[in-house]
This record gives structure tokens, sequence and C-alpha cells, in this order.
């Protein structure tokens, strides 16, 4: 555990109970008054997350440079907006997702903290301008009273909508965005450091917010049918056999004004227009008994060959019931149930609609 | 009251021992969402992994104590696995186990050299 970072305010996350595990480099707060109650109040409230270790880095050399690493439209991103994208490699798998955001002058991207080396090697081999952020906590409030919550600190939220992002003041300036990993209605905010706790206390001490950790984050996400780096992406998986296809803008495809020209165009494009070897299903196990990634998938209860497995799996709280992504062969039909091999057993389960459970984004 | 390194607790009456996990366990568990108990008249031996408790976080197992045949099981938990964290020293029992040698029980620890252990 000597190697492991801390959060800027680790303290104040172990004050308040935190129970803390490795991930990604870092010692983050899994849990605090417990996943399920967390989990459930972020669904009800608002949740606050230290999501510190992810890593914001400013890109100088514009839209046209970014295209060619990302397959994103980011020409089409206006300013004060941000968009989903990933950084593809020459095999048409995915070197990281993230999001981009037009601050107008440059670009800001917010990318997954056990890629950040990766990346950073990735963009300064094709780009000229690309400055880490350091001395910036990253937070995220995340939740039907989100907006409420951080209106008693900051004016004009309520005029930002799903994926905008904007500067506002609070002593320092602060960059929010509308967005978050939970699928709630809620915000993801920069605040310099020195500020942080200040900023971290003063929303605790609404008592619609409560601290979460990465446990419900996890479970958060997963309901949302959200896909997490290192599990349902990854080097050796594709966007479209991800199911994040509808992260490449129109412009991007075969026939649009700037096709291709990113890393793995050619596998992707045509993954786009002919299909893919695999597909992500969304999976709803019968029983109760979670499938958790790595469970093997097959098409019958006695076949010998499995078609894919779990890539993320476990409960969902909201749902009241074990939920699962999968990667399957694509030429899976869509309405027949599957069956995940636990403990030597081969349980069924039903191919399900994403999300999970139903989004509350502002629009 | 025994309880076994694994967080288990052991009430015995007769050759008949009932199997818990103690509210360290649970608390360290989390949230239980799914239990899978053995088979009423299961033969088992000691160290046998006879109950699969799967929480929010994780999946762990729960191992027979002591040799023996698996008598009753806690049917109640497969329908509410949440009584785990409710009440584990109560009615969140999981196992009743007849054993071969009732003698083997003081082999584990009492409450007090388990407190000791737990460092409560």
């Amino acid at each position: 555990m000597g190697d492991l970072k801390q959060l800027p305010l680790h303290g104040l996350w172990a004050d308040l109970g935190a129970r803390f595990a490795p991930f990604a480099g870092w010692q983050m707060p899994v849990q605090f008054a417990g996943v399920m109650a967390e989990h459930l109040h972020t669904r009800e409230k608002a949740g606050l997350f230290d999501v510190s270790h992810m890593r914001q880095i400013v890109v100088g050399d514009g839209a046209h440079a970014l295209e060619r690493l990302i397959p994103t439209d980011i020409l089409g991103l206006a300013p004060g907006r941000q968009r989903y994208g990933m950084l593809t490699n020459a095999q048409g798998g995915v070197i990281d997702d993230l999001m981009v955001v037009n601050r107008g002058s440059d670009h800001l991207l917010v990318v997954n903290a056990g890629r950040f080396d990766a990346d950073l090697a990735h963009l300064s081999a094709h780009l000229t301008d690309v400055t880490p952020i350091a001395n910036r906590a990253l937070f995220a409030l995340q939740g039907p009273r989100a907006e409420a919550a951080l209106s008693r600190l900051i004016e004009g939220l309520a005029d930002l909508r799903f994926m905008d992002w904007a500067e506002l003041n609070w002593g320092e300036a602060l960059w929010i965005s509308r967005s978050g990993y939970t699928g709630e209605d809620g915000f993801e905010i920069s605040v310099p450091d020195g500020l942080a706790a200040e900023f971290v206390g003063t929303l605790l001490a609404d008592p619609d917010v409560a601290p979460i950790g990465l446990g419900a984050r996890d479970s958060l996400r997963l309901e949302a049918g959200l896909p997490l780096y290192g599990q349902d992406l990854g080097e050796d998986i594709s966007p479209i056999e991800a199911g994040q296809a509808w992260s490449i803008g129109k412009a991007r495809r075969n026939g649009g004004a700037r096709a291709g020209g990113f890393p793995g165009a050619e596998v992707i494009l045509a993954q786009l227009d002919h299909g893919a070897p695999r597909r992500r299903v969304g999976l709803l196990p019968d029983g109760r008994a979670p499938m958790r990634a790595g469970v093997e998938i097959f098409a019958s209860p006695d076949v010998q060959t499995p078609i894919g497995h779990v890539t993320s799996g476990g409960f969902g709280p909201t749902l009241g019931a074990p939920m699962a992504l999968a990667l399957i062969d694509a030429d899976t039909p869509k309405d027949v149930p599957l069956y995940g091999e636990v403990r030597g057993k081969r349980l069924p389960a039903q191919q399900a609609k994403l999300p999970f459970t139903p989004p509350g984004y502002k629009r | 009251m025994r309880f076994t390194e694994d967080h288990e607790w052991l009430l015995p009456d007769g050759d008949v021992v009932t199997v818990g996990i103690t509210d360290h366990a649970a608390t360290q568990l989390g949230d239980v969402v799914f239990v899978e108990l053995p088979e009423i008249e299961t033969q088992v031996a000691k160290g046998d992994e006879i109950v699969v408790i799967e929480s929010v976080k994780a999946a762990s197992d729960i191992l027979a104590p002591l040799d023996g045949e698996i008598v009753e099981v806690n049917d109640a938990l497969a329908d509410a696995p949440a009584m785990v964290n409710e009440d584990p020293t109560g009615t969140a029992w999981f196992f009743k186990i007849k054993v071969d040698d009732p003698s083997a029980l003081d082999d584990y620890m009492t409450e007090d050299e388990y407190k000791d252990h737990i460092g409560d």
C-alpha cells in the first residue's frame, strides 16, 4: 500500500468514517454509510463523490487536431459544451474513454486515473499543446437534489442543461459541467485545491448531501448502463462492440463530412457499416445470485463453448435485483435467455434494455 | 457460544450446533444481497465451503466448522438476505449441523477470546 496516492481530502473522508481500498493507484474511499444506503441516497437526494483521482488535461491544438485521435464530432462541439468520447488505438480498440469540453480558447479533457500515463503519452506524441492540470480537485454532486444543494453556493446553475459546461465563481473560478456517472441529474465540479475542503464542508452541511464511496459509484453507473474502462472498455474491445457507437458523430462516419481520420478508423467504421464480431448486452439474471465480471455466458444450459463473458456485474440497489453487462458473440439472437456459469451452475439470465434504471438527466 | 477465526458463531444444543456470522463479519461484508444454503441431510467435513454469501461488494464463503450432517437451514435468508446485516447473531442464523464429535467445539474461541481476536 506504500505507493498508493492519497486524495487531497483523505483526512476529511477518514474523519467521516470512510473505509478505503486501492483503486487505479489511489487509496480511495469505497464506503461510508454502506453501499446500499449511499446508492439509494444518491438516487433520492444528492451524493457527493471525490473523483480527484481522475485527471484533467488542457489541449490547445484545436478541434481538428483532437479529431485525429478521437472519433467524436469535436468540431461540432460548441463553446461551453461537453461531449463523451474515446481515444482509439490502431486496432480499433480503446485507449481510454473521456469527456471533452470546448472552453472556447482550448479543450479540457477529463480522463481515467488508471489511464492517465498512457493518455498523456499518446496525446503528447500526436499534439503539441498538452497540459495536465495540477492543483485542482474534482468532485461530483449527483442526484435529484444536486441542483438545489449546489445552488446554495453558486448562482446560475439552473441555466445549465445536461452536458453544458461553465466557469462559475465561488471565491475563485470553479469549472462546472452538468454531467456525471450515475444516471442522475448532477454536476462535476473542478475546484482549486485550496478551496476543496471548504467547498466540500459547505456542501456536506446540507442534510440532503451525503458523501458517497466508490462502491456505490460502481452500482450507480452499472444501473445507468455506463461502461467502466478496464472492464467494459479496453484496448481489445472496439467502441462498437462496447455499445458506444452513439458517441461517433455522423460527420465522422462513412459518408460524413470528416469521415475517419482517427486511429483504427478502418476497423471501427467497417464495424459500424457491417457489424462487429461481438456485442454488449445487458443481462438480468433470474433469481438473486449476482453474475460478476468474468462469469462465462453460454447460449444453453449444456453447450460446451461460451459465447462471451460478463464484463461488469453486481446487485442493483434501485433495481432490487442483480444485473450485468456482458460481451457476447454478435450473432446471438436478441430474444433468447442466456446462461451464466456461477460456481459451476448454469443460471438463466434475460437480455435487457439499457439503462437498467431510468435516467434523471436535465436535457 | 464459540467463535471461529472466520467470524462464525457456534451455538451448541446437545449435539446440534447452530451456525451464523458475527456482527463484525456482517459489517465487514457490507449489504448482503444473496445467500445460498446447503441441502438438508448433506454430510459435511470441517473446512467444506457450504454457504455462499454475496454482498454488494463480493462473494464469500462460510466453511463447515465441524464434521457432521446439516439438519436444518434458514430458508428465510433466501428471500430476505438483508437479515444477515440486520440481525446476524439472532434470526439470521444459516444452518444447524448435527456434529459427529461435540467436544471438538472446545477447540474454538470463547467470546472473550474472539473479542481479543478482532481487537474489540
